[in-house]
């Protein structure tokens, strides 16, 4: 068994990559706005037009729909539904799994289709997906077996301070 | 499981609040968001019933200062305590970096905490998190209440501790929150055992619910070191 769920990180050069990807799809596919989020409900990162409602909340119950779904998936004999779309009269949303650690969110409106976002979002998602398995073998790599990351390494007098 | 983003200096983890149904969960998260100036948390969601059971779950995030140069940004979670939930408590469980038990210290509420403790054991062991190696504190909640059980069987029948086999760790160490009690122990079988750290509190007033949120999130902190 782990110490726990462990934990992973990214660089400044990664979300760059992230950033620019989320970018060309946005510009292909007409959408709106993307999204990261993990699989524990953290927000990795927004593209596009910055949304208007609270991306944290957001991205928290996009982590929990999606796990849900998951689970209703295995009920009804299937491994997963890797993507999941909800239609509104205006705005719309897509939500593909990347490696099963992370949701792409796309949001969009009536100036593309779901059509479109879809397609090009496939394309995305493989890229994505390499990006994110490299990451998270390098996050695997650089912790050590009894848990940790080294930041706050030393900085045990530090941590106490911050909640006295 | 903690996210660190180098790119906005931020370190983000997860907490989740388990424990029996009525045990005081979503009223440890009320007590934070209302004493939590408004600029260093987020909206307080309920995935609730009708009669404001949690059906999913509660979520909060708080922003609890900054550690050399990374804002730290704690996601509180509560699950569902009623039995029949266990498929969204499971769900809540997924990735989490730290866990306070919330008991319920009412004599007749011994069973029902003994219960989620075990199905907490089970739900952690089926994810492959070992329980007792990560951030793990426990709450004595109601304390203020006349049919509150003593202490000493809470810790017996909730948190008897597990074994320590590494003798340079087997010497007696008062824990920090609670100096009264012991988080390294010998028993009189000769045994040397651990407990969780455990706070006594009454979430309705706010005792205790701030110095619980404390002791998990250093805990927390300290395991990325």
């Amino acid at each position: 068994m782990t110490v726990g769920a462990g934990s992973w990180s990214f660089t400044e050069d990664d979300h760059a990559v992230i950033t620019r990807t989320l970018n060309e799809f946005l510009a292909e596919s007409n959408a709106r706005c993307a999204l990261l989020v993990d699989r524990a409900g953290q927000l990795v990162t927004t593209v596009g037009e910055q949304p208007r409602f609270d991306a944290t909340t957001f991205a928290t119950l996009t982590a929990a729909d999606f796990s849900a779904n998951d689970q209703l998936a295995k009920l009804v004999g299937e491994t997963e539904f890797s993507a999941l779309v909800h239609r509104g009269e205006q705005e719309s949303m897509y939500l593909a799994d990347i490696v099963r650690r992370v949701i792409l969110v796309v949001l969009f409106d009536t100036r593309t289709t779901e059509g479109l976002v879809r397609l090009r979002a496939k394309q995305t998602v493989e890229e994505l997906a390499r990006l994110f398995t490299e990451l998270f073998d390098r996050s695997r790599q650089a912790q050590p077996a009894e848990g940790g990351t080294g930041l706050f390494a030393g900085l045990d007098d530090e941590i106490d301070r911050l909640f006295q | 499981m903690s996210m660190i983003n180098y790119a906005s200096r931020e370190i983000n983890c997860k907490i989740v609040y388990y424990g029996p149904g009525l045990g005081g969960k979503t009223t440890n998260l009320e007590h934070v968001y209302a004493k939590v100036a408004p600029d260093a948390r987020g909206k307080l969601i309920s995935l609730a019933t009708e009669t404001e059971r949690t059906l999913f779950f509660d979520f909060l995030p708080v922003d609890l200062g900054t550690i050399r140069g990374f804002k730290t940004r704690f996601h509180l979670y509560t699950v569902p305590g009623q039995v029949y939930y266990n498929a969204s408590r499971k769900l809540i469980l997924k990735g989490v970096d730290g866990i306070v038990f919330v008991a319920d210290s009412q004599m007749d509420r011994m069973e029902a905490n003994q219960e989620s403790m075990q199905n907490l054991y089970d739900n952690m062991q089926e994810y492959g998190y070992d329980l007792t190696r990560m951030p793990f504190v426990i709450q004595f909640n109601k304390r203020d209440l006349p049919n509150a059980a003593p202490l000493d069987e809470l810790q017996a029948a909730l948190n008897p501790g597990w074994e320590v086999t590494e003798p340079a760790r087997q010497r007696h160490t008062p824990d920090p929150t609670s100096p009264s009690e012991t988080l390294v122990l010998q028993l009189t079988t000769g045994e040397w055992v651990e407990r969780a750290p455990s706070v006594e509190a009454v979430a309705v007033t706010g005792d205790g619910v701030f110095d619980t949120l404390r002791t998990v999130s250093k805990l927390v902190l300290k395991s990325l070191s």
